[in-house]
């Protein structure tokens, strides 16, 4: 291992220790335009969501008889990180978690109540740090409550893995790029139910219920920041 | 708080990018000193009282800087240093400029009983300095100026000095007077580590083990003055380095110092995409590089180019030790010899030779070796500091001058010293002194030095490792609860092991059973070491370390703990154990119908040694089930043997020895070469079988990774001298396959002399490839080839208690048969898999040297004070002497005449044929490759101040040469018309018979 991720007076590189989430910045309703919007800001990572309907579905053949469509694009800003990367939208790598994030919305959208229509959640990352993923599901949550779309639950979402033999909260560019295991979980807060669970490398199954339980507790501490967030925003009016 | 950090970095392809990077501050770090009114309680490894000494009279802290911690990291680790705060600044600086001091550093801040703390300053909100716009991160390439790293330490020293009481005060230690200066500014107290270990009492030793590298410090620059005189030319900087190596102009190579002469040196570099060896010769050339270096060389213009310098002998070093005593006038002397040494030759072809321009990585580690006695001020007293010359027992390695006050104690002991610096304005590198190992010749300071020179780590386990032992401790036992899961019973079958007389680590066992179809079932039991040996813990960690058990004469250095070793995976008998066992189905003409693998629990009917295994195979009174299943097996053995020589399988031999010991002082008695048995070849067949089924099955579910075993074919060249050697008695050597050269060793005999065939099979046995292990995804499928074995596919599976390949290669077997569905992911990573077969190679060569050495260390001890005359065989034929084998001790020297001004040569190269002639006093004597002579054998001390080992000297007897022969010398004189001799490599040892 070329890099100490976690030194043994339990700092790691960017000095939080391992139970720690990065600072939190949040901005609800930013657009005039998009029904709902929102700004999610996790340490180095930002992003953008803006929500649209529900409305009449752009195309016939998309519309479903009993519940509402929804479209997920995501888009990374080529300036996001360090290296100038210019991607299609046909990259497939964008399209994977667009339908991830879908897929994550899908049970918690209440999509019954608007038959034949249909939501596009636009995703822009503009810069990227790490835990792009999840910093992408919470501010699209609060477009989504900001859009005024009955939701179940908030969905929150928070990322956690694994390095120097203790589990990690919401790692940032340098631990993702370490061939850290990540795992990242999207969590309805009132029922701890699981929307979504994502992992792309190998961790050993000793080690998977710690890293889960830290996930699911920076989800919990994350749905608090985002309540308080929704809650503050409601009290500034809108203009129309 | 939160601070970004911003900065440009120019990556690798050239393009360059903008890293931006959080950095938290904090307000729970805490400072660590107990009882502390202003931090909470916490944790610390701190004393409340820390020491006072002369130069500071408060109880105080030390906090050293990066270069005290990089440079004098000996010095840290005394045990006299405790209380000492270690600032994450130097840290992270110190992981930049060398990992192994960091992990040294890292080892000290996890013993509590050091008690070495660590700040985290650069997370503190109060003691967080912002780099300087100008500044640029610590990074290697970059051209601006870099972050002065001092600024945050005298941050930090001062957040101390204001943040603890009174009464306790913190000093910051560093060498650099500038520092200093701008500390005391800042008012507080900052002293260099010499001013500070001086005002320690009690400690003598310390002053001396402080390095050289002053760096600024003045007062440690005493170089004599003859050195002065002479200057190196100054090496090239990084930059111009690899300007220099991008453009062609030069070259990168490991420097290679010739064992028979430190003024010549040797490198592999790759010139035109093909490689070349060049010659460095002269102190000039070589320019302060040291064995091991990586350097960047330049190519010297035709006309300086040498021819083959392989005739050089040995002793021009003892002279020149003689020579270069610092009372003589070296640099005249040392022109001379540079001279001799740079004739040009005339009739060979030329060789390149090459200079060095700078160092590109340094190899420096701790020597170990003697003080020369004559450098010592006679007469000083005991405490007075003066400059000693050390000479290192690799004759490779330059003298080293050190400081000492200790010279008078020093003299005649095995001292360990480390290389500081090389200047270019002095002759000889400067060190300083580590410790001491003990009286030369004593056995045990001489064991320990061999594993200290072949870098085998030999310290007890630590608790840490042994915590990761089975509870139960020798009291474990198979559960059936517990145990048989996913494991098949084979307790009740008639399984036995054979292994040499005295054998506690019992790693394999067999079986064979006449199946109702007339086909045999056979088993292979391997120690099931992986069950005690999880993946990644310390224990794993360790014995990844280690690599391999290391066997020497009189001990053996043990891969994992006893109790798994001997114990607990040991199979012996009549204890239930657990086992990976390879199964097959053979037919009575050793044909393999089908093979499994499992996890199995065994009971071994008895462990047998190979000459009480050969007993029961010899009487055919003997029916029991045990018997009879090793008859079978021998059977079986033997047809296997015969299609593995058909194919073309190798026997080499070596001529082993074996010590024996008298019983309480251990001294060596007697030696006895080895013999094989047939019981020998029955266990070496079956485990070759086994390795190779395993291979095959790991090889096919992990193609990308599995760790195997290869042994590339020896190239051509390898076998032109012996090929030469042996046209004369009408052999030819042909090595294009195994096949043939089985077929042409089994051709090489000679009627009148038995030991001939044998003979001709040691020297094959030089000209072979080492055997390496290499990761299966990074070479295609015919490199696999075992020469040695003729197979197309190997790998080790059967000897897991002392060789970690093994215990890999059941990790993935167990992985392959589905038995563990939890595999970790470093099994699977083929750049992992890599590392660690280069790893695991180096250990290898590393123990079979140490082991060699070991042996050679008792045949010294057993020829001591004995005087013997001996038949010996001549091996080798060089231009004033020749390589003797010796086989009833399985010894290997030189026996050579020494250059006597304005005289012939009392032996010369016959001009036309590969012999030697002399003037006897019957006439001429001739001395021809395979000649069987008679040798005087005498153990010397040899060195300057016994600075290497004692060797053997060896001196002919017969034929006899007039001069050559045994003279009585007084002790003082030197062998200087006689022969002298150095034993080269010898055997190895006799412990456990290596199967390839």
């Amino acid at each position: 291992m070329s890099r100490e991720l976690l030194a043994p007076e339990g700092l790691r590189v960017d000095g939080r220790r391992p139970p720690e989430l990065r600072r939190l910045l949040t901005r609800v309703g930013l657009f005039a335009v998009a029904d709902g919007s929102a700004y999610v800001e996790l340490g180095n990572t930002k992003c953008l969501a803006a929500v649209y309907g529900p409305k009449e579905p752009r195309t016939q053949s998309a519309q479903l008889h009993d519940r509402a469509v929804i479209n997920v694009e995501y888009n990374v800003a080529s300036f996001s990180s360090g290296e100038r990367k210019s991607r299609t939208r046909r990259d497939k790598r964008l399209l994977e978690i667009a339908s991830v994030i879908k897929r994550t919305f899908e049970p918690v959208v209440m999509t019954a109540t608007f038959p034949r229509s249909e939501i596009d959640i636009y995703i822009q990352i503009l810069q990227l740090d790490g835990g792009a993923l999840h910093a992408a599901i919470n501010a699209s949550c609060l477009a989504m409550i900001d859009a005024g779309i009955p939701m179940s639950d908030y969905v929150v979402a928070c990322s956690a893995g694994f390095a120097s033999g203790t589990a990690l909260l919401d790692l940032n560019y340098i631990e993702e790029s370490a061939e850290t295991p990540a795992l990242t979980v999207a969590m309805l807060p009132k029922s701890g139910k699981l929307t979504m669970l994502n992992m792309e490398s190998r961790l050993h199954l000793d080690h998977f219920k710690d890293v889960l339980d830290l996930a699911t507790e920076g989800c919990k501490s994350l749905a608090e920041s985002l309540d308080e967030a929704v809650r503050k925003a409601c009290k500034t009016p809108r203009p129309i | 708080m939160l601070f970004s950090k911003a900065y440009v970095r120019k990556t690798k392809r050239g393009s360059v990018i903008k890293v931006l990077k959080e950095h938290y501050l904090r307000d729970d770090i805490y400072c660590g000193v107990p009882g502390c009114q202003r931090c909470p309680e916490h944790t610390t490894t701190l004393s409340a009282e820390p020491r006072q000494t002369t130069a500071v009279r408060s109880p105080h802290y030390i906090v050293p800087d990066t270069n005290i911690l990089y440079h004098q990291i000996d010095v840290m680790e005394h045990a006299a240093f405790v209380d000492v705060i270690v600032l994450q600044t130097v840290l992270e600086e110190l992981r930049h400029r060398s990992l192994p001091v960091y992990n040294r550093v890292r080892a000290l801040t996890a013993e509590p009983a050091r008690r070495f703390f660590v700040f985290c300053n650069e997370h503190h909100r109060e003691t967080f300095v912002q780099r300087e716009p100008e500044e640029t991160p610590n990074d290697r390439n970059d051209r601006g100026k870099p972050f002065n790293r001092r600024r945050p330490i005298r941050r930090a020293v001062e957040w101390y000095s204001a943040h603890i009481d009174s009464k306790r005060a913190v000093v910051l230690i560093t060498d650099d007077r500038a520092n200093r200066a701008k500390a005391k500014d800042a008012g507080i107290t900052a002293l260099s580590l010499r001013q500070y270990v001086e005002s320690l009492s009690g400690f003598p030793e310390l002053v001396d083990m402080v390095a050289a590298v002053g760096g600024d410090d003045d007062d440690d620059m005493d170089a004599s003055a003859a050195d002065k005189k002479f200057v190196y030319p100054e090496h090239l900087s990084p930059t111009q380095i690899s300007a220099g190596l991008k453009s062609g102009a030069f070259h990168q190579g490991v420097l290679n110092i010739s064992a028979h002469n430190f003024l010549e040196g040797s490198s592999m570099i790759r010139v035109n995409n093909e490689e070349v060896i060049v010659q460095i010769i002269g102190r000039e050339n070589l320019n302060r590089g040291v064995q091991g270096d990586v350097v960047a060389l330049q190519i010297l213009p035709k006309s300086e180019w040498r021819s083959g310098v392989s005739t050089v002998l040995e002793e021009e070093v003892v002279e020149k030790d003689d020579l270069e005593e610092p009372t003589t006038d070296a640099a005249t002397v040392d022109k001379t010899l540079d001279k001799a040494l740079q004739e040009p030759a005339t009739e060979q072809e030329l060789k390149p030779t090459a200079r060095i321009v700078g160092i590109i990585k340094r190899n420096w580690r701790p020597f170990c070796g003697t003080i020369d006695a004559s450098s010592v001020h006679a007469g000083s007293t005991s405490t007075q500091m003066q400059s000693v010359f050390f000479w290192a027992l690799d004759k490779r390695i330059p003298k080293i001058r050190i400081r000492t006050r200790q010279a008078q104690s020093l003299l005649g002991k095995r001292i360990v010293v480390a290389i500081d610096a090389w200047t270019k304005n002095s002759r000889y590198p400067a060190g300083h002194y580590v410790r001491t190992l003990g009286e030369v010749g004593d056995r045990a300071t001489e064991t320990e030095v061999l594993l200290l020179e072949h870098d085998v780590p030999f310290a007890p386990f630590s608790p840490l490792v042994l915590s990761f032992l089975p509870e139960e401790g020798e009291a474990w036992v198979v559960r059936d609860d517990l145990h048989l899961a996913n494991r098949e019973d084979f307790r009740s079958w008639d399984v036995c092991s054979i292994d040499p007389p005295g054998c506690t680590d019992i790693d394999d066992a067999l079986h064979a059973r006449l199946l109702p179809n007339g086909n045999y079932s056979v088993g292979v039991h391997i120690a099931d070491v992986s069950h005690f040996v999880k993946t990644d813990n310390a224990m794993d960690l360790e014995a990844r370390r280690r690599g391999t058990t290391v066997y020497l004469v009189d001990k053996r250095i043990d891969m994992l703990p006893g109790l798994l070793g001997t114990n607990l995976c040991s199979l012996r008998s009549n204890v239930d154990r657990l086992a990976f066992s390879c199964l097959w189905e053979i037919t009575p003409d050793a044909e393999v119908v089908s093979t499994r693998f499992t996890k199995s629990v065994i009971r071994s009917k008895a462990s047998l040694t190979y000459d009480e295994a050969q007993a029961r195979l010899d009487d055919p009174k003997m029916t029991d089930s045990v018997s009879m299943s090793i008859k079978a097996l021998n059977m079986l053995a033997k047809k296997l043997r015969a299609r593995r020589m058909a194919a073309g399988a190798l026997t080499l031999a070596s001529p082993e020895v074996r010590f024996r010991m008298e019983n309480d002082s251990q001294d060596p008695v007697d030696v006895e070469l080895k013999e094989l048995k047939d019981t020998n070849a029955l266990v070496e067949e079956f485990m070759l079988l086994a390795n190779i089924y395993v291979a095959r099955k790991i090889y096919e579910c992990f193609p990308e990774c599995s760790m195997l075993r290869r042994h590339p074919k020896p190239p051509a060249t390898n076998f032109e001298d012996l090929g030469k050697a042996l046209e004369p008695f009408g052999v030819k050597i042909d090595a294009s396959t195994s096949r043939t050269l089985s077929d042409s060793l089994d051709a090489a005999v000679d009627p009148n002399d038995p030991y001939f065939n044998k003979l001709v099979r040691i020297m094959t046995t030089r000209c072979m490839m080492q055997a390496v292990y290499f990761c299966s995804g990074t070479l295609a499928e015919p490199d696999f080839w075992h020469y040695g074995l003729a197979t197309d596919i190997y790998t080790h599976f059967t000897s897991p208690i002392r060789r970690y390949a093994d215990l890999v290669v059941h990790r993935l077997l167990a992985a392959s048969i589905g038995y563990d569905k939890t595999y970790s992911s470093e099994l699977t990573d083929k750049a992992k898999v890599k590392e660690m077969s280069d790893v695991l190679n180096y250990r290898n060569r590393m123990a079979q040297q140490a082991s060699r050495s070991s042996v050679e260390l008792y045949t010294n001890l057993f020829f001591k004070g004995k005087t013997v005359v001996e038949e010996a065989y001549v091996i080798r034929i060089l231009k004033n002497g020749c390589s003797l084998l010796i086989p009833k001790y399985g010894v290997e020297s030189f026996v050579y005449a020494a250059p006597v001004p304005n005289q012939p040569p009392l032996l010369a190269l016959h001009p036309t044929m590969n012999a030697l002639t002399g003037a006897g006093p019957d006439g001429e004597v001739v001395i021809k490759l395979f000649d069987k002579v008679r040798v005087q054998v005498t153990v010397e001390e040899a060195g300057v101040a016994a600075a290497q080992r004692s060797k053997l000297v060896l001196r002919l007897v017969e034929p006899n040469v007039p001069g050559m022969c045994p003279v009585v010398e007084t002790s003082t004189a030197r062998p200087l018309g006689g022969a002298a001799t150095t034993p080269a490599r010898t055997t190895r040892p006799a412990k456990k018979p290596k199967r390839k």
